[in-house]
């Protein structure tokens, strides 16, 4: 597959602080790309920086094969939807959505065609006539993908565009989206603190840590085998193994991820073939709806988190559980190795 | 519970009432007698005020050659000076709100807000200077074998113009301030230049503000009479003639009919101005 996007040894320094540090990534054409990490971990510079929007310090940028790296933001084929929407209040919303190609100077009964088709494209026909500030936020929304489709770019920059939005509506958006994405075919660049959203939706997710992708792989490769603690801890939740709990538990130092819904909870040792379990203590039992989360202080020190469905009504029996022992049993294959120990990586937990 | 916190209508009441009183009874209250005795007549042999009800004044105000002259120059240098403001104050103001490094912001606000401070006769009369016939003026342009305007309307309009500047700065500024950056940065990612974006998103956005402003620059230009008398020579405006009349000629009821030209005038300004939602940028 041809690549959209190119960048080569990016790097953009704000005085001491390296926003982005000596970057490389390739994102393929038509791919649905997410940029995903915590607040000042690079991923919005990134987004600027493939807009125009900031110089970078170091590196080129690619686009389509052409290096784009010294253009302004008017002479790339990219667009962006803006966090904030950015839609322009003195216009109407067909007014918006036309701006690019008023300012491209394309014949008015085209540009007219083309607005209405990019309306519908995100089902605002109707609204053409309206005026931003008669507009809803998901309204908005939409006008502010509309108004970036319409110019149909090589690629798309999304900039958290769905941050403002209620959970439900953002849901919703977010198949939306991506239905959107297959239909027309164009690379799309998403920037998001939220891992749900990024698994949702993305082909692909770079996972940001200061400056630097900490990992890049599809959804599920991301989830169930993470490349480090940082991302085990970031992209769902996970229970950190390490050192001598490791090495007494597995037998090798590990370090060691291992995902909450993989543990079980059980009255004794199953004694599985290839399995592992470690006596504890419940220390604390939240009811989470669809599922159950236990806390469990293990003998051997750490304390982990378990998770299960509420397939049958089992939530009394994990309630009754607090303060009881129990056995925290495991496959030997669900543990993630983190390869050797890395003091400077440490989890850290930010769910949306 | 004392009755004051019992009533929370009679606290506001208590509140609000001095500055009331001082609005409706000193600003609207002098306004209104004004425009009494803008119907009122002086006797011609006494000079003593006759009050007795009469349109007269207003209609000399409107036939006599003269007074209608003096009223379209007055509205025209006001309009000149509200548009040479306007020019030269958009340019500062975006680079003040939009580009600037917040300490230069800092410093920009303070050196537009210094000449406030200054005595306006000092700043009129600085004008006369600069622009004597043997002044910096007259010296810098010399070599090119030009000469300074000189005393005269020219010379009015270039001091209203600097006298009135901040006022036209300070709101254009306030109003590209709120402008979020995104704007400019979605109109630049949409394909458009900085020339176009300034024509089509800054200077539509900026229009509120800009309207703001000449509120102030146009009224306080429709109402001057001292630099007119500084650097205008034999030049009149409306406020020369209210002067003259109220002073010299001791004619209060004729110095109150002009006066209520630039009232009436303002008053128009202000309607149309409304529309632009203008108002709501003060």
């Amino acid at each position: 597959m041809a690549t959209a996007i190119s960048v080569r040894g990016l790097s953009k320094h704000f005085g001491e602080v390296r926003a982005v540090d000596g970057l490389d990534l390739d994102i393929a054409d038509g791919e649905f790309f997410s940029m995903l990490g915590p607040s000042g971990s690079g991923k919005t510079t990134v987004l600027r920086l493939i807009a125009g929007f900031e110089e970078p310090t170091a590196g080129r940028i690619m686009l389509g094969g052409e290096d784009v790296t010294r253009r302004p933001p008017f002479a790339r084929d990219v667009n962006t939807v803006f966090q904030d929407y950015a839609i322009f209040p003195h216009l109407s919303v067909r007014q918006n959505v036309e701006y690019g190609l008023r300012v491209k100077k394309v014949p008015g009964a085209e540009r007219r065609r083309r607005a209405d088709e990019a309306l519908a494209t995100v089902r605002l026909e109707g609204y053409a006539e309206r005026r931003p500030h008669q507009l809803s936020g998901g309204q908005r929304q939409r006008v502010a993908l509309a108004r970036a489709l319409v110019n149909r770019p090589q690629v798309l920059l999304l900039d958290e565009p769905l941050g403002a939005l209620d959970l439900k509506l953002r849901r919703e958006m977010q198949i939306e989206l991506k239905e959107i994405q297959r239909d027309v075919g164009i690379t799309f660049v998403f920037v998001t603190h939220d891992q749900e959203e990024a698994l949702t939706m993305s082909d692909r997710i770079a996972v940001f840590n200061e400056g630097r992708i900490e990992q890049l792989a599809s959804p599920v490769e991301l989830y169930e085998r993470p490349a480090s603690a940082f991302v085990a801890g970031f992209v769902g939740s996970s229970n950190l193994l390490e050192g001598d709990v490791a090495r007494d538990l597995v037998g090798d130092p590990g370090p060691f991820v291992i995902r909450p819904e993989k543990l079980q909870l059980l009255a004794e040792d199953p004694h599985l073939p290839g399995g592992i379990a470690a006596a504890g203590v419940v220390r604390e039992v939240v009811y989470l709806g669809a599922s159950t989360m236990s806390v469990v202080e293990l003998d051997a020190g750490p304390t982990v988190t378990v998770s299960h469905q509420n397939s049958d009504t089992s939530i009394d029996a994990a309630v009754e559980r607090r303060d009881q022992r129990v056995v925290v049993s495991w496959r030997r294959d669900h543990l993630v190795s983190l390869g050797s120990p890395d003091p400077a990586a440490s989890p850290e937990e930010e769910t949306a | 519970m004392s009755l004051i916190d019992r009533r929370p209508g009679l606290r506001v009441g208590l509140l609000l009432t001095p500055p009331m009183l001082w609005l409706g009874v000193a600003y609207l209250g002098a306004l209104a007698a004004l425009l009494i005795a803008s119907l009122w007549t002086q006797n011609d042999f006494t000079g003593t005020i006759e009050r007795s009800w009469t349109l007269e004044n207003f209609k000399t105000l409107f036939t006599v050659e003269v007074y209608r002259t003096i009223t379209l120059r007055t509205i025209g240098i006001a309009a000149l000076v509200t548009v040479v403001d306007a020019v030269l104050a958009f340019p500062i103001a975006l680079y003040m709100a939009k580009v600037a490094s917040p300490r230069m912001q800092r410093i920009l606000v303070i050196s537009v807000l210094t000449p406030l401070w200054a005595s306006y006769l000092v700043k009129a009369y600085a004008w006369r200077g600069m622009l004597s016939a043997d002044g910096p003026i007259a010296w810098v342009a010399a070599p090119f074998g030009l000469h300074t305007p000189g005393y005269g309307l020219p010379a009015v309009t270039i001091t209203l113009a600097y006298l009135w500047l901040p006022y036209m700065i300070l709101p254009v500024y306030a109003g590209l301030e709120r402008l979020p950056d995104s704007l400019f940065e979605a109109s630049a990612d949409l394909g458009a230049g900085a020339w176009t974006t300034l024509r089509r998103v800054v200077v539509p956005m900026a229009f509120p503000a800009i309207v703001a402003g000449s509120i102030f620059t146009f009224s306080l230009s429709m109402g001057d009479y001292i630099a007119v008398k500084i650097v205008g020579g034999t030049s009149q405006l409306l406020g020369n003639v209210v002067y003259d009349n109220q002073g010299a000629a001791n004619n209060l009821p004729f110095a109150a009919a002009v006066a209520t030209v630039p009232i009436v005038v303002m008053l128009a300004y202000l309607a149309a101005v409304r529309r632009t939602g203008a108002l709501e940028n003060l």
